[in-house]
């Protein structure tokens, strides 16, 4: 598997969440770097080339949305947030600023590991071909290149927009994707604050794509922040 | 011998008056015939006897009169220093009552009780002083001579031909302790007299032969010995009361002394008095106005009010009746009062006037029922002096409160002697038109008519110029010699006479119908006022309303400057911070309030108490405490001096107080609810940190010490056991806490709230997302109508609260049991309902379990601390909703919480016709 090498860089203040990912991660075969400051972590990522950098969003010296931002300046692999509970408003900005995923303190070794190796597999996937032409998740295919939508073998007929929204979900498949993200994609840059579009055609899509669209599978909520779409 | 019952409402009235007696200081009078009996003297040997005995006395004033064995006594004793007070030039030595109540001590000692203070001093009389001082719990000692007593006052005044000014009321008198009576003979006394042993020599001859005559002297004594043997005597019968051995009086003697216009009202009130001690009977002296004596000059009716004052320092009760008559008002009054007696003053009117004009005695006498009549006779046929219209118009006018040169101007009365002239002159073209077809005696009607309208709608004035005129008219042209004044015929004489008599009558008669109608629309409009104001109190929510109210409404009724004078945080009156309003009172004397604050005695302004200041100060008592001090500063004073306006005012500041009192005991109850509920939280707060919270505590600490130190002898299956309890554990601590942390965060409203239109479905659908693990073993189904709007709602804090209700009524179920989700849209709303099929709620519990800290068993094993349906609660109610739970119909409780729907933005409707996907056509 891809993860059997992967180096990852760690920065995070607190010791205690230091060591419990060092033991939680040490069954698996990474090559862990720790920082404990934004400076350090952004050092140790340009030195060591990670595949894959966390970032606590409480650090002592500079804000973790700046780390997320500098980083996107030059790091295209997967950044994963940690974050404390009740502050949707840092997520999103970190997510906004580049960020693919984000776990909640406190959370388990293996819900990170999880996070950790979608990451990564979307990654390595990215890196791939051109970007897969055709996803499938659940008894849904959606094939970009042929703008095609099918569901249980047969077609599905959305509208403009809700094709727009559907096709940025699946090129950003298994990525937390912030209402922001979604709005300017689809609607453009000038209609980032209407969400209750984003939320509107979310709910039609479910309706069409999901068979429990009030308990969806695949087209998730991430309340507050946005949308994921989760394949397996 | 059966005892009998005493009465209860005696035996009441005794207890209270004990209960008072046991708070105020005890009074002793040192009581003597004359000066120089000895009265100091004894006081002072009492005085020496208890300081001997440890008690704790003081000599507030005394004067030794430069009597040597007097001086002897006072050795020993500490003495207050006096107040010395300048008067005019010359040095006066006054009683320091401020610096008596400050040094307390048990007993005080203070001569000559009836002295009159200095002016400037806060009581005009020692005596209230003295007042004071027992009021503040300190015992007296005093002395008084006998012709000092008020009632005694005239009949000694005629005795001896001296009269005292320095009266003290009986009242007073007779609420002593304890009187001692300091006899000597007269001989005796005008031994040490001539001796020197009273007064030093030349003072001595002077007071000789002019006082202390021997026949006076005897008389003096009598008087003495009497009112003394008297107090025995009611203390006697209070006794006998008190055991009921007999009862006393079939029924109690109710005297009312009626005070008429006249001067002899002093004379009427001694005598009541001295009627009423005889047969131990309560009186009243009471003044009926009628709209005629409203018009008295203000000098005549501050005399009769002096009477009423004199008569309420006698012990008796007083009150000014308005009545358009005197006997109907005054039978009426004393039917009510129960009275037994009603006393009058022999009639003024004598003879013929009697005869015609009528005496009030006559009709009294008349309508009398069931009450004995007692008429005193005058020494002195004083009479009512003639006052000027002119005055008693003034005087009606400044009691009306209309402004006195407008009403008199002559200006306003030109034009009425112009319409007089002109209705008299068109009432002789009537009489020209019909005159040769009617006699001249009949004409004289159509005039007269003329003169009747004039009289009725301009007054007396008018009315007198239009019955001359029309005189003068008839007579010049109907009456021969035709065109001439000159009168052939003496009988017309009579007929001017009639009609110059019907004028005035009638003029007469409708001014004082008319006076009548204004007064009494006066009183009308201060009624209303009164209303207006206590409807205004009633819905006040503050206190700072309450008085700007009070303050508005006393400013605009009484034509003052009003302040209401609140105590502070420390208790003491002061100013009120807020800015004024219109009719506010600046500069209020704070000493006067804060006096009457302690004391609960309306002083200042034309009262007992410093009655050269300026305003005046009223105690707001309400029913249950003093809420402050109402002072008003009348723009006109003699205003406030009527007694009504000040019984009127009285009243005012007694709606204030209730009204004061009542949005303060509000403040209070809610202040205290308050504070048991933070108490409770408190407490409610501490129980879950430390139950709550130790517990998950001690389980990770125990399991995970044992997973470090006994880790080589466990075997793998007991190590996952821990890890898991470990983790379990802790999981719970952290909702634990994150409920905490939520609650507090709502509380404090620090949270905003991120509103967006979001579609229900899509926050169910997250929730359920999120707690797919919690609600594994409960089956759940959710039916949302299609056509359910967006709701602006903040998606996390609904999803938070949709989950806990789920979490509960995962908690609270049997496993298997379904959880239904589902919606409904109201009219302006869209309800939410959360529903199991569980054990429910138990009655009564429905609201408590929104409380914070509520849980339905106490010590259950079951996680958290009882703050899920508060959040809950907290959440709605940010988005203005409602919460609600209740049992449903098969078992089970169901959760319904209800937020406003709102008017979801307008989105273009996307055509799907064109087909952006699917198979190519």
């Amino acid at each position: 598997m891809s993860a059997s090498s992967s180096t990852l860089v760690v920065i995070e203040d607190d010791p205690q969440i230091r060591r419990f990912l060092r033991s939680g991660l040490s069954a698996e075969p990474f090559r862990i770097f720790e920082a404990e400051t934004g400076r350090a972590g952004l050092v140790e990522a340009a030195t060591r080339k990670p595949d894959l950098v966390i970032v606590d969003l409480g650090l002592p010296d500079i804000d973790g949305v700046e780390v997320v931002a500098e980083l996107r300046e030059w790091y295209t692999r997967p950044i994963i947030i940690l974050s404390a509970r009740s502050n949707e408003q840092e997520k999103i900005k970190a997510l906004d600023a580049g960020a693919d995923d984000y776990l909640t303190k406190p959370f388990g070794i293996g819900e990170l590991l999880a996070r950790i190796r979608a990451a990564l597999r979307r990654a390595a996937r990215d890196a791939g071909v051109a970007a897969e032409d055709a996803i499938e998740f659940g008894e849904v295919r959606v094939d970009l290149a042929a703008r095609r939508v099918q569901r249980a073998g047969s077609d599905v007929h959305l509208t403009p927009n809700e094709y727009r929204l559907l096709a940025a979900l699946v090129r950003h498949a298994g990525k937390v994707c912030t209402h922001r993200q979604l709005l300017a994609d689809v609607w453009g840059p000038s209609h980032v604050e209407h969400g209750h579009y984003l939320r509107i055609y979310m709910a039609q899509l479910r309706h069409k794509l999901e068979v429990d669209p009030t308990n969806p599978r695949f087209l998730r909520t991430e309340a507050g922040v946005g949308y994921r779409l989760l394949v397996d | 011998m059966e005892s009998e019952r005493p009465d209860p409402d005696q035996l009441l009235a005794e207890v209270k008056a004990a209960a008072a007696r046991a708070e105020r200081g005890r009074l002793k009078i040192f009581f003597g015939a004359s000066a120089g009996v000895g009265k100091t003297f004894s006081m002072l040997a009492a005085a020496q006897a208890l300081r001997r005995g440890g008690t704790d006395v003081v000599v507030g004033l005394l004067e030794t009169h430069g009597r040597a064995e007097t001086a002897a006594l006072l050795e020993g004793l500490e003495l207050l220093p006096p107040l010395m007070l300048d008067v005019r030039g010359t040095l006066i030595k006054e009683f320091d009552l401020d610096a008596a109540l400050k040094r307390r001590p048990t007993l005080l000692l203070v001569d000559e009780l009836a002295h009159t203070n200095v002016p400037g001093a806060r009581h005009p009389k020692r005596w209230q002083d003295v007042d004071e001082l027992l009021a503040a719990g300190i015992d007296v000692y005093t002395t008084l001579n006998v012709q000092h007593i008020e009632s005694l006052n005239d009949v000694i005044g005629q005795i001896t031909g001296i009269h005292v000014n320095e009266t003290l009321p009986d009242t007073f008198f007779e609420t002593a302790d304890e009187v001692e009576l300091i006899d000597l003979s007269p001989d005796e006394l005008l031994k040490r007299m001539r001796e020197g042993k009273v007064y030093v020599p030349q003072q001595a001859e002077r007071a000789l032969a002019n006082f202390f005559k021997k026949g006076n002297l005897i008389a003096l004594r009598e008087m003495a010995l009497r009112q003394t043997a008297d107090r025995v005597d009611a203390q006697m019968r209070e006794y006998r009361d008190e055991k009921a051995i007999v009862p006393v009086w079939a029924a109690g003697e109710r005297l009312v002394v009626a005070i008429g216009p006249d001067r002899r009202g002093e004379q009427l009130v001694r005598a009541a008095k001295r009627l009423a001690d005889s047969v131990d009977a309560q009186w009243h002296a009471v003044y009926v106005e009628t709209p005629h004596l409203l018009r008295l000059p203000q000098v005549e009716r501050n005399r009769i009010l002096g009477y009423l004052r004199l008569a309420e320092q006698l012990g008796a009760e007083t009150a000014v009746l308005s009545a358009p008559t005197v006997a109907e008002e005054l039978l009426a009054f004393a039917h009510d009062q129960n009275a037994t007696r009603l006393m009058m003053g022999k009639p003024t009117r004598t003879g013929w006037r009697r005869w015609l004009l009528g005496s009030v005695i006559d009709a009294v006498t008349v309508r009398l029922r069931g009450l004995d009549l007692q008429l005193v006779g005058d020494p002195d046929r004083g009479r009512l002096g003639g006052a000027g219209f002119a005055d008693q118009l003034a005087r009606t006018k400044a009691y009306l409160g209309i402004d006195q040169s407008k009403a008199v101007s002559p200006k306003v009365r030109w034009p009425a002697y112009a319409a007089a002239a002109a209705i008299c002159a068109l009432a002789t073209a009537l009489a020209w038109l019909l005159f040769g077809r009617f006699e001249a005696t009949n004409l004289v009607m159509v005039n007269l008519c003329g003169v009747l309208l004039v009289a009725y709608r301009y007054g007396r004035g008018p009315a007198i110029a239009a019955s001359v005129l029309s005189v003068a008219l008839f007579d010049f042209l109907f009456v021969a010699p035709y065109y001439s004044f000159a009168i052939s015929d003496t009988q017309y004489l009579l007929t001017f006479a009639v009609m110059l008599l019907v004028g005035l009558t009638i003029s007469s008669l409708t001014a004082s119908i008319r006076l009548q109608a204004r007064v009494a629309q006066h009183r009308q409009a201060r009624t209303e006022a009164l209303y207006t104001m206590t409807r205004e109190l009633s819905r006040a929510g503050g206190l700072d309303e309450v008085v700007m109210i009070a303050v508005q409404h006393v400013a605009r009724v009484f034509e003052a400057q009003a302040v209401v004078l609140i105590p502070n945080a420390a208790g003491t009156i002061s100013y009120p911070r807020a800015g004024g309003i219109y009719g506010s009172y600046h500069g209020a004397d704070l000493g006067i309030a804060r006096w009457v604050f302690a004391n609960r005695v309306v002083a200042g302004l034309g009262t007992n108490t410093l009655p050269g200041a300026e305003a005046l100060y009223l105690p707001l008592a309400a029913a249950h405490k003093l809420v402050g001090v109402l002072a008003v500063l009348p723009s006109r004073r003699e205003r406030l001096l009527i007694p009504e306006q000040r019984h009127l005012l009285e009243t005012f500041a007694g709606q204030i107080a209730a009204a004061a009192e009542r949005v303060l005991l509000a403040a209070d109850a809610a202040k205290l609810a308050r504070q048991a509920e933070t108490e409770s939280l408190r407490n409610s707060l501490l129980n879950a940190i430390s139950h709550d919270l130790r517990t998950p505590l001690a389980v990770l600490v125990g399991a995970s010490s044992s997973l470090i130190t006994d880790d080589d002898r466990l075997s793998d299956a007991a190590r996952r056991e821990l890890a898991a309890t470990v983790h379990d554990e802790a999981t719970r601590m952290t909702a634990l806490v994150n409920n905490l942390l939520d609650m507090a965060r709502l509380e404090s409203g620090a949270i905003a709230l991120a509103r967006e239109w979001t579609p229900l479905e899509e926050i169910v659908g997250s929730v359920l997302g999120r707690l797919r693990e919690a609600l594994v073993a409960h089956p759940v189904k959710v039916s949302l109508p299609p056509d359910l709007p967006l709701l602006n709602v903040d998606a996390v804090l609904l999803g938070q609260l949709l989950a806990n209700l789920l979490e509960n009524a995962a908690k609270y179920t049997p496993n298997g049991t379904p959880i239904e989700i589902s919606a409904q849209v109201l009219p302006g709303r869209v309800a939410v309902d959360v529903a199991d099929r569980g054990p429910g709620i138990p009655a009564g519990e429905e609201t408590k379990l929104f409380d914070k800290f509520y849980r339905l068993q106490r010590e259950a094993a079951q996680s958290g601390v009882g703050l899920g349906l508060a959040i809950c609660k907290a959440i709605v109610a940010a988005h203005g909703g409602t919460i609600s739970a209740a049992n449903r119909l098969g078992g089970g409780a169901l959760f319904r919480f209800e937020l406003p729907a709102g008017e979801p933005p307008r989105m273009e409707p996307e055509a799907e016709t064109r087909v952006a996907t699917g198979a190519a056509p």
